[in-house]
């Protein structure tokens, strides 16, 4: 592993800024100042930004209806973001997408989905055209326990894997599918058994340690770039709130399954362990917080003050003009 | 100049937008031998698997490839076999290449052909006999195109490729086996133009797919009756040239509209629907739709030849406008 003090600092504050996005994003549904659903990510955020930290800037990656932690860790502007979920026409989708369609393709990022498992099939293509183009470069696929229950999942990954697609596969399994637990919903209890469907590696990692994730990720990608196919990442995880927004009122969990999640916060674990390698203090951990909640404040100022869409934007791009 | 099949008129067109752009590649089931109807003939032996993707039975995955990999700068012609497969393949069409380009902000071009297979032909029973191209009418974002003789197909499949949209490409199989001139140099021929095919002055008959052929000769009979009827074929379905049909129908005064699909909730009766409105004054006598029974296509050849609208059909909407 050959991560530098600066990344390992870096991944604590990228974990930290999706943290701190997603409870301002909560806070902003509750008042209706925002509009639609926000599905939240806080609980999982060593998977988006383990993965990402291992990734090319010209890498690519697909995302899924819990998406914010996804568009940050890969570069994502959380101005742009929070005015998409102020349908500004600043936003990323300019106010056309919202949460759940949130995109930047300059940044490699596809696109979040409303439709589970509709990431497959596409970071399919994306990964197919790398290999057209040789240009060496990885796609991620993002996605839930949920959607491994999906034919889209099962056709993509069959082909990728026929196809020795650059794609890796990576299965956040927070033990829920919207308002259901995995285990009424799922044949296996480990998402990674799928794997051996498609002949290519399954591997099992802890969701809430940062560099489990980041080391297997590595190997994956290092697997997928070098022309040896698809893998998939199953990352065992936990949603800390409920399927959409903090609590809908539908699902009551266990007081202990919640508190055994909550204990082992990644970013607490891995700000712990940073402080015990001595590459940061306690202090110098809570100012950057402070400079993210800040930043937070900052961009969802900027974010609500930005223009409504037009009128005429009802009409725009529906359709590409073709240049002959 | 040489004759030449609707078949290998866009086995040819294919070829020729290859040859000149490396991002056009075709993918689907059994591209490899040239597909069950020839219309890939002869590609894999001139471009190999690199562009002629061969891939699993796996409609959603392939039209999911289709959208990775366009979003991403390829430009791929997938082939979903035989139309009534699209169902397969709905939520990567529908939801995701039809939606994609306006729900990101305008930030993907998909230039996407999808290429399939359509309508009745000999005791390919209800699931292999479908013309489904209302589904895709309905969809925003879709580019639909029904080409109906060689000439139309070549031109119209090089402009579906050189087209920045995703265009669902129909060929009726009747008419693939229709031969008439075709130029062998690349040409165009525009998305969105209907052709009139036959010149007339008592009645316009607009005709799709098949029912272009069966509208000719009906043409032709009711010439000799003493009925002089014009022929419009709109080619493209969406966008859909509705100004040069309320032209002619403005010039007749009299309207049939004739489809091989099941005539409820058809395109027929979008098109009368529009006549009646446009054309209030002009009208001598009600809009006729002619189509298919609301059944699915039955097995038996004694009852699909009952099913199959057709010439007679179209003759017998013609007499009860003129009262005979």
């Amino acid at each position: 592993m050959d991560l530098s003090e600066e990344q390992m600092r870096h991944m604590l504050e990228q974990m930290m800024r999706i943290r701190e996005f997603d409870e301002r994003a909560a806070l902003l549904m509750e008042q209706a100042r925002v509009h639609g659903s926000v599905h939240l990510y806080c609980g999982e955020e060593a998977i988006a930004v383990g993965v990402c930290e291992a990734l090319r800037k010209d890498d690519y990656i697909t995302s899924t209806h819990r998406g914010h932690g996804h568009l940050i860790a890969k570069g994502g502007d959380p101005r742009r973001m929070y005015a998409e979920l102020f349908a500004k026409s600043t936003g990323y989708n300019r106010g056309k997408g919202g949460s759940m369609h949130m995109a930047a393709l300059d940044l490699g990022i596809i696109g979040a989905n409303g439709i589970v498992a509709a990431g497959a099939p596409i970071a399919l293509g994306v990964a197919f055209a790398s290999s057209y183009q040789d240009n060496g470069r990885v796609t991620i696929c993002f996605f839930g326990d949920g959607a491994t229950n999906e034919g889209a999942f099962h056709e993509a990954v069959n082909m990728a894997a026929i196809l020795k697609a650059p794609v890796v596969f990576v299965c956040e399994n927070n033990g829920y599918g919207e308002w259901s637990p995995t285990a009424s919903q799922t044949s296996v209890s480990d998402i990674a058994d799928r794997a051996a469907a498609y002949d290519i590696p399954g591997v099992i990692v802890d969701g809430m340690d940062i560099m489990a994730v980041h080391e297997a990720a590595t190997e994956a990608i290092s697997r997928a770039r070098s022309g040896q196919g698809p893998s998939l990442l199953e990352c065992k995880t936990y949603r800390f709130y409920d399927h959409v927004g903090r609590d809908f009122g539908i699902l009551k969990r266990d007081e202990d399954e919640v508190a055994y999640w909550r204990a082992r916060d990644p970013i607490v674990l891995w700000q712990r362990a940073l402080v015990e390698r001595g590459l940061i203090t306690e202090q110098a951990a809570n100012a950057m917080r402070d400079e993210i909640v800040q930043e937070m404040e900052d961009a969802i100022a900027w974010a609500e003050q930005g223009p409504d869409p037009e009128p005429a934007d009802l009409w725009r791009d529906v359709y590409t003009e073709t240049q002959a | 100049m040489r004759t030449i099949n609707m078949t290998a008129a866009i086995a040819e067109a294919v070829d020729q937008e290859m040859s000149r752009d490396d991002r056009v590649f075709v993918v689907g089931e059994d591209v490899r031998v040239g597909g069950p109807f020839g219309t890939d003939a002869g590609l894999f032996e001139k471009y190999g698997g690199r562009r002629v993707v061969n891939t699993a039975i796996s409609e959603l995955a392939l039209a999911g490839l289709g959208v990775g990999s366009a979003a991403v700068g390829l430009r791929p012609v997938v082939e979903i076999m035989i139309m009534d497969f699209v169902a397969v393949a709905m939520d990567q069409i529908v939801n995701q290449m039809a939606k994609m380009k306006y729900m990101l902000g305008g930030q993907a071009v998909l230039p996407i052909v999808v290429t399939t297979h359509a309508g009745v032909d000999s005791s390919s029973a209800a699931q292999h006999s479908g013309s489904l191209e209302a589904w895709f009418c309905h969809v925003p974002g879709l580019k639909v195109v029904m080409p109906t003789n060689a000439y139309d197909a070549k031109g119209m499949m090089i402009s579906a490729i050189r087209d920045d949209n995703p265009v669902i490409f129909i060929s009726n199989k009747r008419c693939l086996q229709t031969s008439c001139e075709v130029p062998e140099d690349a040409y165009t021929v525009p998305l969105g133009v209907a052709e009139v095919k036959r010149t007339g002055s008592d009645l316009t008959l607009v005709a799709t797919g098949r029912m272009v052929l069966d509208a000719l000769e009906a043409a032709e009979d009711l010439a000799a009756d003493g009925v002089s009827v014009e022929v419009i074929d709109p080619r493209t379905l969406s966008p859909l040239d509705m100004e040069s049909i309320l032209a002619s129908v403005r010039k007749t005064s009299r309207a049939v509209v004739a489809q091989e699909a099941v005539r409820f909730c058809g395109l027929g009766a979008e098109i009368a629907a529009t006549i009646a409105d446009e054309c209030f004054d002009f009208l001598d006598a009600p809009v006729k739709r002619v189509g298919a029974p609301f059944t699915p296509v039955p097995f038996a050849p004694v009852l699909e030849k009952d099913y199959l609208p057709g010439k007679a059909s179209i003759i017998s909407a013609v007499k009860d406008i003129f009262g005979d």
